[in-house]
C-alpha cells in the first residue's frame, strides 16, 4: 500500500514552524518511512501532486495567494492542522490589524520619516499578491481540524502530533507541550 | 428681578451642599444649565466636592443623558427600539434628519440636536421620542417634520403638547399627549366579564392602607405580606416579605426604602402608568414598607425618560406630606417618621438592577455591586436597603386593604394576585392589561387581538421568545415569567432582525465590567449578523449556544445573565429559522469569509483586481 501523502506550507508566517518541523533532527527519517512529502518547502513542489492525508499550515493569510494556497489545501487534503500561533491565531502578522490597510500602506511607503519614494507609489507589481484588509487566521477561512499551540511549537509537539495522526491514535501532549506560563 | 444669571458650576454643587453623594443631580443640573457637562465643569465639580475628576468624568460617560460635548438647547431622542422600527421608526427619522439637515448624534445650527435612544415607555404609542423632557408620541413623517417646524419657532417643548392624553395625564403638572391605554378584558371578550379583578389598579382611597398597616405591629405587617406570597413584580420573583424580613432583622438603626422606578426594560410601560395613576398607592406601598422595616427614609428612584412626571410626583409627595401621610409623625399616632425623596436616573438601563440602581442614588455610575452582601444586608450607602418595583408596593397596599386571604383568592400557589402586563407590536390593542397569574398566553393575546402572532417576546429582551406551541402555557413564576413586557411579532416579521435589535441594546446598554457580558455580547451580534448575511454555518449555532452559556455563568449581573437570551430562546423555540439560513460549503472553505471585501480596499489603492476572487 502507498505511504500517505504529507503537504506543508507557510502562509503569513516566519518558516519558524518549519524551521521546528526540522528541529525533529533525525526523527524526520522515522516520518520519512511513515510519509512521503508532496508540496512541501522542504521538497518544493508548487502544487499538490495527489491527494494527501495530511496537511501543515504555518502561518495566517495576509494576502490572496495565501487564501488560493489554503483553500488548495483544503481541497486535497483529508486533515488540516494549523502549526503554530500565525496559523491558529493570526499571530505577530496580525499585529497590524490594529491599523486599516490604507494607513498602514502610507505609512511604510509614502509617509513615514525614513522613505524614500518620489514617485509616490504604492507597490503595484502585478507579481504582487494582493493585501487582505487584515490577516485572517486559517480557521477564518477554512473548516480546520486541529491547532498545534506554540510559537513555533516544539519539535516533539509537531512530532508527537504527526505520528499519532498517522497511527490514528489519540494524541498525547504533556501539559508543558502546550502551555507556556 | 435681578438678571438672570444661570448659576455657575460651584452654586449649584452647593445647592447639593457639595455632598458626592449627589452627584447624579448636579451633574444633570449642570446639564441642564450648559447644555454639557465639559471638561471645565467636570474640573469645577470635582474641585467642589473634593473628588478626583476621573470620577466625575466617568460617570459623565456612563449615563446617556449626561454629556461631554455640548448639545442643543433641544434635544429630540427617537426611540428605536424594535416596536418603534415596526411602526415607521425609519420614516420618521428619515424626515427628522432631512428636516434638521443633520445627522444622529449631531446638532443643527439653531440648536436643535437630534439622538436616538432605548426604549423610553412608550411602546404603545410607537414611534415616540422625547423633545427634551416631554414625550412626543405616535409620530409619522409628516409630524416630525412639523416638530422641527414648530421648535424652530418657539424652541418650547412645551408648546408641541396639544392634544392631552386621558386621566393625569391631563394634570396641569404633567400636560402630556401620553395616553394610558388601561385595557380592561371586556374590551375584548365583551360584556361584563365578573372575572376581571383590579388589584394594583383598583382605584386608591389614600389613607386607607397606611392606616391599617400602622394599627399592627411592623411583624405583623411583614407576616401579613408573607401570608400574601407576594413575590417581587419587577422580574426576579423573590418573595417581598421575607426581602423585608432580612433587611428589618440586619443590623443598624438607619435603614432605607427604595422603589425603583427605573422601567428600563425594553417594552415595560406598565410603571409609567401606575405613577401616572396610583402614585398614592406606589407612595403609601413605600411608606408601609418603611414602617416594617424600621426605615425612615425612602427614594423613588424615577428613569430620565420619565422626568415629564416628576413635578407631579413631587407635588402627590407634598399633599400627602400636609395629609400626615408622609413626614415626622404618620398618621398622628406617634409611631412612625418616614419621608421619601425622588432621585432622578440619567439614562442606563443597567440602573434598574437593584445594586446598580444603589450605586447610582449614591451618586456615582450604575457598576452594579458583588453580592453578597445584598442590599438587605448592605444597600444604600452601606445601609440596610429594601429595594421594591413600583407594582410590587402598589400590591402591598391592596394587601394591607382587603387582607392577605383576599389578595391569594386570585393566582396560584406560588403565583398569588395579577400581573400587570405591558403588550404591544402586533396587536389591535396594545396597552396594560391586569391579569391574574395562571391566565394562558392564548387568552391574553386573544384580549389584546393578536391571534395572529407568530412569535411573543416574553419580559422583554432579557425574556424568552416563544412561538404558536407554547401559546397554553401560563403567565406565572412557574412558567411564564415576566417582569410585564410582552411584545408580539406578526408572521410578517424577521425574528432575526428583532434578536439583532436586542443584542444591539445589551452590546450598548452593558457597563463592561466584565468580559463574558462586554466581548459576549458583541460576538454573539456579529454572529447574528453572518447568519442573517447568509454567511453562517451551523458549527455558528453552536458558537452561539456556546458563547450564550458562558455569558449565564460567568457575568457578574442579571443583564449580562440574561443578554443571551434572545439568541438562546430563539434558537431553541424558532432553530428552523436559523436552519433555513446556514450552510455547510462542501469544500471546506468557511462561509462567512469574504475574499471580494477583504481586496476591495487593496484593489482600490493599487488599482488592479484580484486574479482569485
Ligand atoms: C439589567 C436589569 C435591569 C432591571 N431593571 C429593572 C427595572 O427597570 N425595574 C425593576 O423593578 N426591576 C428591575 N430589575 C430587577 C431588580 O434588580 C430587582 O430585582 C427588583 O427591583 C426588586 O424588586 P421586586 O422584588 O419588587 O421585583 C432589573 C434587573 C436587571 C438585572
Ligand atoms: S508561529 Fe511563530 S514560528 Fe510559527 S510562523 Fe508564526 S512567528 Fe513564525
Ligand atoms: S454583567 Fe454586564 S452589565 Fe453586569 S456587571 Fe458585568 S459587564 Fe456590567
Amino acid at each position: 500500500m502507498a505511504k500517505p501523502r504529507i503537504a506543508t506550507t507557510s502562509l503569513a508566517g516566519c518558516f519558524g514552524c518549519h524551521m521546528s518541523l526540522l528541529d525533529i533532527d533525525d526523527r524526520i527519517l522515522q516520518v520519512a518511512e511513515l510519509v512521503d512529502f508532496d508540496r512541501s518547502p522542504i521538497v518544493d513542489f508548487k502544487r499538490i501532486t495527489a491527494r494527501c492525508a495530511i496537511g501543515l499550515i504555518e502561518g495566517g493569510c495576509c494576502n490572496e495567494e495565501n487564501v488560493e494556497v489554503l483553500r488548495h489545501f483544503r481541497k486535497n487534503c483529508d486533515v488540516l492542522v494549523s502549526v503554530g500561533d500565525c496559523a491558529t491565531m493570526g499571530g505577530i502578522p496580525a499585529l497590524r490589524n490594529l491599523v486599516p490597510l490604507e494607513e498602514c500602506l502610507r505609512e511604510a511607503y509614502l509617509e513615514g520619516p525614513t522613505v524614500h519614494n518620489p514617485e509616490r507609489r504604492m507597490p503595484d507589481d502585478k507579481e504582487l499578491p494582493l493585501l487582505l484588509d487584515k490577516v485572517y487566521c486559517c480557521h477564518e477561512v477554512v473548516k480546520i481540524d486541529y491547532h498545534l499551540p506554540g510559537c513555533p511549537p516544539s519539535a516533539d509537539t509537531i512530532f508527537r502530533a504527526l505520528v499519532a495522526l498517522l497511527s490514528g491514535k489519540q494524541v498525547d501532549l504533556p501539559y508543558g507541550l502546550i502551555k507556556f506560563d | 428681578m435681578a438678571a438672570s444669571h444661570p448659576p455657575t458650576v460651584p452654586q449649584i454643587c452647593a445647592t447639593f451642599g457639595n455632598d458626592p453623594t449627589r452627584l447624579v443631580d448636579i451633574a444633570r443640573q449642570v446639564q441642564e444649565t450648559y447644555g454639557h457637562v465639559g471638561p471645565a465643569s467636570i474640573d469645577a465639580i470635582g474641585r467642589a466636592l473634593r473628588i478626583p475628576r476621573v470620577e466625575v468624568e466617568s460617570l459623565v460617560t456612563f449615563y446617556s443623558f449626561l454629556s461631554k460635548q455640548p448639545k442643543g438647547r433641544v434635544v429630540i431622542r427617537l426611540c428605536n427600539d424594535i416596536i418603534d422600527r415596526m411602526h415607521g421608526f425609519d420614516q420618521v427619522l428619515a424626515a427628522f434628519t432631512a428636516e434638521l439637515g443633520i445627522g444622529v448624534g449631531q446638532t443643527s445650527s439653531d440648536g436643535i440636536t437630534l439622538e436616538t435612544t432605548a426604549c423610553i415607555g412608550l411602546c404603545d404609542q410607537a414611534p415616540a421620542a422625547l423633545v427634551n423632557d416631554v414625550p412626543v408620541t405616535e409620530l409619522n413623517s409628516d409630524r416630525a417634520r412639523q416638530i422641527v417646524r414648530e421648535l424652530r419657532k418657539h424652541m418650547d417643548p412645551k408648546q408641541l403638547v396639544t392634544k392631552l392624553g386621558d386621566g393625569n395625564n391631563a394634570h396641569e403638572l404633567v400636560r402630556s399627549m401620553v395616553r394610558n391605554n388601561i385595557r380592561r378584558h371586556s374590551d375584548a371578550e365583551g360584556g361584563d366579564n365578573g372575572a376581571e379583578p383590579r388589584i394594583v389598579l383598583s382605584p386608591h382611597a389614600p389613607p386607607e392602607a397606611l392606616r391599617k398597616a400602622l394599627s399592627i405591629s411592623p411583624a405583623e405587617v411583614i407576616r401579613a405580606i408573607k401570608t400574601s406570597r407576594l413575590r417581587g413584580r419587577g422580574g426576579a420573583g423573590f418573595p417581598t416579605g421575607i426581602k423585608w424580613e432580612f433587611t428589618r432583622a440586619a443590623p443598624g438603626a438607619r435603614k432605607v426604602v427604595i422603589c425603583n422606578a427605573d422601567e428600563g426594560e425594553p417594552g415595560t410601560f406598565k410603571d409609567r402608568v401606575l405613577l401616572t395613576e396610583r402614585p398614592d398607592r406606589v407612595f403609601a406601598g413605600m411608606t408601609i414598607a418603611g414602617y416594617a422595616i424600621g426605615a425612615h427614609e425612602g427614594i423613588l428612584y424615577l428613569r430620565a425618560e420619565y422626568a415629564y412626571l416628576r413635578p407631579f410626583l413631587e407635588m402627590v409627595l407634598q399633599r400627602r406630606r400636609q395629609a400626615g401621610l408622609l413626614g415626622p409623625d404618620l398618621l398622628g399616632k406617634g409611631k412612625h417618621t418616614f419621608d421619601i425623596r425622588i432621585q432622578m436616573g440619567a439614562g442606563a438601563y443597567v440602573c434598574g438592577e437593584e445594586t446598580a440602581l444603589i450605586t447610582s442614588c449614591e451618586g456615582r455610575r450604575g457598576d452594579p455591586k458583588n453580592r453578597p452582601p445584598f442590599p438587605a444586608q448592605r444597600g444604600y450607602l452601606g445601609l440596610p436597603t429594601t429595594v421594591n418595583n413600583v407594582e410590587t408596593l402598589c400590591a402591598v397596599t391592596k394587601i394591607m386593604e382587603e387582607g392577605s386571604a383576599t389578595f391569594c383568592e386570585h393566582g396560584s400557589k406560588q403565583s398569588s394576585g395579577t400581573k400587570l402586563l405591558s403588550i404591544s407590536g402586533d396587536c389591535l390593542r396594545p396597552g396594560v392589561y391586569e391579569v391574574v397569574f395562571g391566565t394562558p398566553l392564548r387568552r391574553v393575546l386573544a384580549m389584546a387581538g393578536a391571534e395572529n402572532a407568530a412569535a411573543v417576546q416574553i419580559g422583554g429582551p432579557s425574556g424568552q421568545m416563544v412561538g404558536r406551541d407554547h401559546y397554553d402555557r401560563t403567565i406565572c413564576f412557574d412558567d411564564l415569567a415576566t417582569g410585564g413586557a410582552m411584545m408580539v411579532f406578526g408572521p410578517q416579521r424577521n425574528l432575526l432582525e428583532v434578536v439583532h435589535a436586542f443584542l444591539d441594546f445589551f452590546a450598548d446598554e452593558s457597563c463592561g465590567f466584565c468580559t463574558p457580558c462586554r466581548v459576549g455580547t458583541v460576538q454573539l451580534k456579529r454572529l447574528i449578523e453572518k447568519v442573517m448575511a447568509g454567511r453562517g454555518e451551523p458549527a455558528d449555532l453552536e458558537t452561539m449556544e456556546q458563547i450564550g452559556r458562558t455569558m449565564k455563568t460567568a457575568s457578574r449581573c442579571g443583564l449580562g445573565q440574561t443578554a443571551a437570551n434572545p439568541v438562546l430562546s430563539t434558537l431553541k423555540n424558532f432553530r428552523p429559522v436559523y436552519m433555513g439560513l446556514v450552510h455547510t460549503d462542501p469544500d471546506g472553505y468557511r462561509r462567512g469569509f469574504d475574499l471580494e471585501g477583504a481586496v476591495r480596499t487593496s484593489e482600490t489603492l493599487t488599482g488592479r483586481a484580484s486574479i482569485h476572487v
